[in-house]
């Protein structure tokens, strides 16, 4: 089994938000709503590097970990997935994500955040993979019919690669060598304890 | 003359323009690798030298959640430690600690009876409006405690016996319940606060009924006012954990309300820790107020206690009250009392 991930080469995003546009439109993400999004790190200065960050499904997930009714699970796929039928909205996973993945529809407070969205690495959720129940909760499951996420297969620059995490790692480690540089596969380090010689 | 004037301009703008490119920082040096090529990443961020530097990645980004502009906080991993090994021990030591010994002592000592027994007078110990706030608070507390130590414990214990299904649902009305319930809680310990004040400072009594062990353990009968310093404990465990409580829980209720990701982590640290210590605390208050002592409940639940009871545990007020004429007649010859 393949193990998914994502990975962000900062120094090829252009700060384009497509990806952003394509994951809110493939999943038809209700308004307020970013399971995906851009963030400048010094915008304006002289090296500003911009990041697309998402969930990165975590090797043991710290979200999986503290919710207390026990909603999430890891496909096989390394992909990290919730029952939004279980979630009460308690919010514990989002102090726990360091990528800030976790999503609420309501502004939260009087404990009525309502169901946790959040990236679900274009694999659906526990119903059965493709139905319209599967699809009004979590959006398209891509990865049943053999495609990756889409925010990656469209990246303009190729900067957002999604997909077995030995052949990822192996095209930005490639790119690093070719090119010289590299700011670093951002989040792998939290996420998966591993980083990318660069 | 006026050549002098022009050549000390052109001297003057030389040494200006030098001084600026002397203090200007050399724009190709660093942006060149050895070999001539260009670095782009020369004067870029980099990811682990951010991680190194900071405690969390923020920047700036497009949509209005601000929130989502920090795309690294790996102190979620530390919080997630606390809330599932560290406030677990917490909560299991004290919880579970504090049940034991409670067990053990009243296999030890059993009940704590009225030695000299019933005299049939009784006078009033707490009005009809203690009463009511104290109840109004306990109740509260004991759903809040169910429903808060569901949180922690209850994946572990509960989820497997009822099921998925059935413990989402139980939880989310547990949190409803938690969340609404948490007002009249505050209420009440606002209340407790102002209404028992008065008898809470610490005194020289206490210093007395401490060192004879307030007479539970032993046969003692130390002399105490109103509260003993036992019960003085109590009502600061309430007031203090009631305010502690009850104010990290509203900043949990309302979440980045004024409070970034790290501040919340660290209102769920101080609701969690002293949420344990107070549900272990109130252990021993439910115990020395039910099975622990004969005829300390009814002060609460009738709102009068027996005179022997009084001499015996709070000799001082008993004294007071009596001297105000407070105490009922006592019963006449022949009749019986009611079992109070």
């Amino acid at each position: 089994m393949a193990r998914m991930k994502f990975l962000c080469d900062a120094d090829r995003c252009i700060e384009c938000n497509a990806c952003v546009t394509a994951c809110k439109n493939e999943h038809e993400v209700p308004w307020g709503i970013n399971r995906r999004r851009v963030v400048t790190i010094n915008d304006g200065k002289p090296g500003e590097r911009s990041v697309s960050m998402a969930c990165m499904h975590c090797t043991d997930a710290p979200c999986q970990a503290v919710c207390p009714v026990n909603c999430f699970y890891t496909t096989a796929d390394g992909v990290v997935l919730h029952s939004k039928d279980l979630c009460i909205g308690c919010g514990y996973c989002f102090y726990a994500c360091p990528f800030g993945a976790p999503q609420y529809p309501k502004v939260g407070n009087f404990g009525s955040r309502g169901k946790m969205d959040k990236c679900t690495y274009c694999a659906g959720g526990p119903e059965a993979d493709g139905s319209k129940e599967e699809y009004e909760k979590y959006g398209a499951n891509r990865l049943a019919e053999g495609k990756l996420p889409l925010c990656a297969e469209m990246c303009s620059t190729k900067s957002l690669l999604a997909g077995d995490s030995d052949i990822i790692a192996q095209i930005y480690k490639e790119r690093v060598s070719r090119r010289g540089y590299g700011s670093g596969a951002w989040g792998w380090q939290t996420a998966y304890r591993e980083t990318i010689a660069s | 003359m006026l050549m002098l004037v022009a050549r000390l301009r052109l001297l003057l703008g030389a040494v200006l323009l030098l001084t600026m490119l002397a203090v200007a920082p050399p724009a190709s040096a660093q942006e060149r690798n050895p070999d001539g090529s260009v670095n782009p990443t020369a004067s870029s961020v980099k990811e682990n030298q951010l991680l190194q530097e900071l405690k969390r990645i923020q920047g700036r980004g497009t949509i209005p959640d601000t929130r989502s502009y920090t795309i690294e906080q790996p102190a979620g991993r530390d919080w997630r430690h606390f809330h599932e090994v560290t406030l677990r021990w917490i909560g299991a030591i004290a919880i579970v600690g504090v049940f034991v010994l409670l067990l053990l002592f009243y296999l030890i000592r059993g009940m704590v009876r009225i030695e000299s027994g019933r005299s049939g007078r009784v006078l009033v110990r707490f009005s009809g409006f203690e009463r009511l706030v104290h109840w109004m608070t306990a109740t509260c507390f004991i759903i809040l405690g169910i429903s808060g130590l569901n949180i922690t414990f209850g994946k572990p214990l509960l989820l497997p016996l009822i099921g998925p299904e059935a413990f989402t649902t139980w939880s989310l009305w547990a949190k409803y319940a938690h969340n609404y319930l948490s007002f009249p809680f505050t209420l009440g310990v606002v209340l407790i606060f102002l209404m028992w004040i008065a008898w809470n400072f610490p005194t020289r009594v206490d210093v007395n009924w401490l060192r004879e062990g307030g007479g539970i353990v032993g046969h003692k009968h130390p002399a105490a006012d109103r509260f003993n310093a036992g019960q003085k404990m109590v009502y600061w465990i309430v007031v203090l954990g009631g305010g502690a409580i009850a104010a990290s829980g509203y900043v949990l209720m309302f979440p980045f309300y004024g409070t970034n990701v790290a501040e919340m982590q660290l209102a769920e640290i101080v609701h969690g820790v002293v949420a344990v210590l107070f549900v272990a605390a109130m252990l021993g208050h439910i115990y020395i107020g039910t099975l622990g002592m004969e005829g300390a409940f009814e002060a609460m639940w009738d709102g009068t206690v027996d005179m022997n009871w009084a001499k015996e545990h709070h000799s001082l007020w008993l004294e007071k009250e009596a001297s105000q004429g407070k105490l009922t007649a006592p019963p006449a010859q022949g009749t019986m009392q009611a079992a109070e």
